[in-house]
């Protein structure tokens, strides 16, 4: 195992692993707003009682967030020091900016949102619980411009030579939004809120099913609910956008997200596939003829440029990329089903009764979460062989004085400590969700003290 | 070198001031892990785990901000620290790993040897992570086999030295005080007493290591006195730094609130005034070669470009106040002894 595979592995594990928690705060935060602004508008015990438990799942999550993202900021300059060299002006200013603008926001507030409940008024709780929330967004903003910018890169000139060559910034503006950020980030939010929204509705239908805690749970399902279709529905014209701005500014991934070879003729849209890279095509394949070159230029015999165009030294593992971006696009398609079957049968004043629709929403809080990774995981795959998309490669990118021993000794500390931690988050989880919300409070009818 | 206030100083004493104000807030919060084990009693540990309960999360993120200054101000820095120290950097993260979960997951279970073992992990990690950021200022003191590619050309071995070592002992001690004031400000009662024992034995403990460190830099590394040898006002903030750790008995000897608050205070001035001899004695280096001095990673030739020095500093000067103003707001929120109530860690 050379220092490179190893250093792509643990990359890939660790950003993996961190991947799954700032989703669920960042969808949670969303959903706390809403509740404890409801409470404050009604009054209703329920809706505080509702907030101070997703609270303390949001806490859980978060921690883990922290814990693990500060990994992600060292190992950018650990496994990846010729990177950091070659883009410090533009990539460390937007970590830089994500730490100033968003982590010490996020992270101080969250002070009163966790603790403060006593020790403020319920405006200035509410203040708190909207801070942490644009925090974690913040947080968003700034790690998908700089991942962007890795993608589309915008604003900046290189200078100097071979390996004295580095990225500056020409135009700072320009390389906030450069050509994928914004439509990468409302992808990325909405996916977050998905996460966020699938917990919810997961743990509040395990409650109904079992007859516990029934308001409190069928008004969590709601607010699950609420958001899962506005956001699955949102990301069908995120996730569009995305796809449109990936075929003019990286027409080799997208050309990989079809595994479409052919430059002279329009492009299928697959369902489902298995790519023969050897034999350049798709077997087994099911796909909806020339809809791909509708999407792209609302022209059915538009050509899509194919594979083959492409140098082979500078294309990624196409059957991968396919398997990922299918996966992820199917599970966002179940998402949107799934909440607008749970959204009629409300309607109907049936959804409740539904045990069996109820007993999927338990099973289906793994689809953002399966659909989150995919994603993520066709858009840096489908970047390769480049860490910034036709400037630097991720072969010459790594820390010219790290080992492979190095990187051996600290990839399996990171897999047995990571397994620990996610067992633990599971175990935790799982207690909070058995010992259920606390009793609902009085209502106090003027404001407590802050002291 | 020339002292001139450039961006590139100013960028230099804008991380100082990020890093100093990291040590200053989770420096208490590691000393009070590394205090931890020596209280006994569960409701006790509670009482200090929730100290720093609400603000420790906030402190680390000076870390990170201050990682990401040095990645954006100064790349060339954090790709050869970073990668050099690979070890060191990897066993500092497991510990920072293991000082959130502990704090986190400790008094979610009510089984002892639940409590217990994370009480544990609390208190080993915030003393390793105190140690082995003691070891890498040790390192920059020292300086380290950097190449004229800017590479680090040494080993994980290499890095600990009896001086670095030493460093870093005296690290924990400082923080160890710190802690130990901050908990006298923060506890009352049979805790309190019990700390105000301890805070007498720590400061002793610091002021020994910091005699020490201060002998053997002044021995071995005397480079690192060359400007207070030549702008001799600069001994001033040495001073200061012994009435401040002096004036901490004294506070702590009148034993009420007011008091209490003057002796954190004085423990943050003191914090201060080593961080600034440090950064006197390093100007403009960070990295010192010990191959050659002419491959020193500098304020200069580490630097990322004068644009985007520029653009960060508008962002800092946007930002900072902002953060200085909430998080000035959120420790006034939470003023005061500790209370325990169903929020609690």
């Amino acid at each position: 195992m050379d220092v490179e595979i190893l250093s792509r592995l643990q990359f890939a594990l660790t950003i993996s692993f961190h991947y799954i928690y700032p989703p669920l705060s960042i969808g949670l935060g969303v959903a706390l707003v809403i509740m404890e602004g409801i409470y404050l508008k009604t009054k209703n015990p329920v809706w505080q009682q509702m907030t101070k438990f997703w609270v303390k799942i949001f806490a859980l999550t978060f921690a883990l967030g922290v814990a693990t993202g500060i990994v992600m900021e060292f190992e950018f300059g650990t496994n990846w020091a010729t990177y950091s060299r070659y883009v410090g002006d533009v990539f460390g200013s937007a970590l830089a900016a994500e730490g100033i603008f968003a982590f010490f926001l996020e992270s101080g507030f969250l002070a009163i949102l966790v603790f403060g409940w006593n020790r403020v008024s319920p405006k200035v709780h509410f203040f708190s619980t909207i801070m942490v929330s644009l925090g974690s967004m913040m947080s968003a903003v700034w790690i998908v411009v700089a991942n962007s910018w890795m993608q589309t890169p915008a604003g900046y000139q290189i200078v100097g030579e071979g390996m004295n060559a580095r990225a500056e910034i020409t135009d700072f503006w320009g390389m906030v939004f450069n050509p994928s950020s914004v439509e990468r980030l409302i992808h990325t939010l909405s996916g977050a809120w998905l996460a966020g929204a699938f917990l919810m509705m997961s743990i509040a239908a395990f409650y109904i099913l079992k007859n516990k805690h029934s308001e409190f749970a069928k008004n969590s399902f709601k607010v699950g609910l609420g958001i899962a279709v506005f956001a699955s529905l949102f990301q069908l014209y995120t996730g569009h956008r995305s796809a449109l701005g990936v075929s003019r500014n990286q027409p080799e991934k997208l050309a990989a997200f079809e595994a479409h070879y052919d430059s002279s003729s329009a492009a299928d849209m697959y369902l489902f596939g298995w790519v023969n890279e050897n034999k350049r095509e798709v077997n087994f394949g099911v796909a909806i003829p020339k809809f791909l070159s509708f999407l792209i230029y609302y022209d059915f015999n538009a050509p899509v440029k194919g594979l083959k165009s492409f140098d082979e030294k500078n294309l990624p593992p196409i059957n991968i990329v396919f398997q990922t971006y299918h996966l992820m696009v199917a599970i966002g398609m179940a998402m949107i089903g799934l909440s607008l079957l749970a959204l009629f049968s409300l309607y109907r004043g049936r959804l409740f009764q539904r045990g069996w629709l109820l007993k999927i929403f338990v099973f289906a809080v793994m689809l953002p979460q399966i659909a989150n990774q995919m994603g993520w995981f066709s858009a840096e795959i489908g970047r390769q062989p480049w860490i910034v998309y036709n400037l630097l490669r991720t072969s010459d990118a790594l820390s010219k004085s790290v080992e492979a021993n190095q990187v051996l000794f600290s990839l399996i500390l990171f897999t047995c400590i990571y397994a620990l931690l996610f067992t633990l988050f599971i175990f935790l989880l799982n207690e909070k969700i058995k010992h259920g919300p606390d009793a609902t409070e009085p209502v106090i009818s003027q404001e407590s003290d802050a002291s | 070198m020339e002292f001139v206030f450039d961006l590139n100083t100013i960028w230099f004493i804008l991380i100082g001031v990020l890093l100093t104000g990291y040590a200053m807030l989770d420096g208490f919060d590691l000393g009070v892990g590394a205090l931890h084990l020596f209280m006994k009693g569960d409701n006790n540990r509670r009482v200090l785990l929730n100290s720093i309960g609400p603000v420790w999360d906030g402190n680390e993120v000076w870390l990170v901000t201050g990682g990401g200054a040095i990645f954006a101000a100064f790349p060339e820095v954090y790709a050869t620290v970073f990668s050099g120290f690979y070890t060191a950097f990897m066993l500092l993260l497991f510990m920072l790993i293991f000082r959130a979960v502990g704090i986190e997951f400790r008094s979610k279970q009510p089984m002892e040897w639940w409590r217990k073992s994370w009480d544990v992990a609390f208190s080993i990690s915030s003393i390793l992570i105190a140690f082995l950021m003691g070891v890498a200022v040790g390192n920059i003191i020292t300086g380290v086999p950097v190449g004229a590619d800017k590479e680090f050309a040494g080993t994980f071995m290499s890095l600990i030295t009896p001086f670095t070592v030493l460093v870093g002992i005296t690290t924990l001690a400082l923080f160890m005080m710190h802690g130990a004031i901050y908990l006298t400000m923060k506890t009352e009662g049979e805790v309190q007493k019990t700390i105000k024992g301890w805070t007498t034995n720590a400061i002793i403990f610091f002021v020994i290591c910091y005699v020490s460190v201060t002998m053997a830099t002044l021995i071995y590394y005397p480079g690192m006195v060359i400007p207070f040898k030549e702008h001799p006002a600069f001994f001033i903030i040495a001073i200061v730094n012994m009435l401040a750790i002096a004036n901490i008995p004294r506070e702590m000897h009148a034993g009420n609130p007011s008091a209490d608050r003057r002796a954190f205070f004085s423990s943050c001035i003191s914090i201060l005034a080593l961080m600034s001899i440090f950064a006197i004695g390093l100007f403009p280096n960070f990295v010192k070669s010990t191959i050659d001095p002419s491959y020193n990673l500098t304020i200069y030739n580490a630097a990322s470009s004068q644009g985007t020095l520029q653009t960060m500093l508008i962002i800092a000067i946007i930002g900072i106040p902002f953060v200085l103003a909430y998080t000035i707001s959120i420790y006034w929120v939470f003023r005061g002894k500790v209370k325990i109530d169903s929020t609690s860690y």
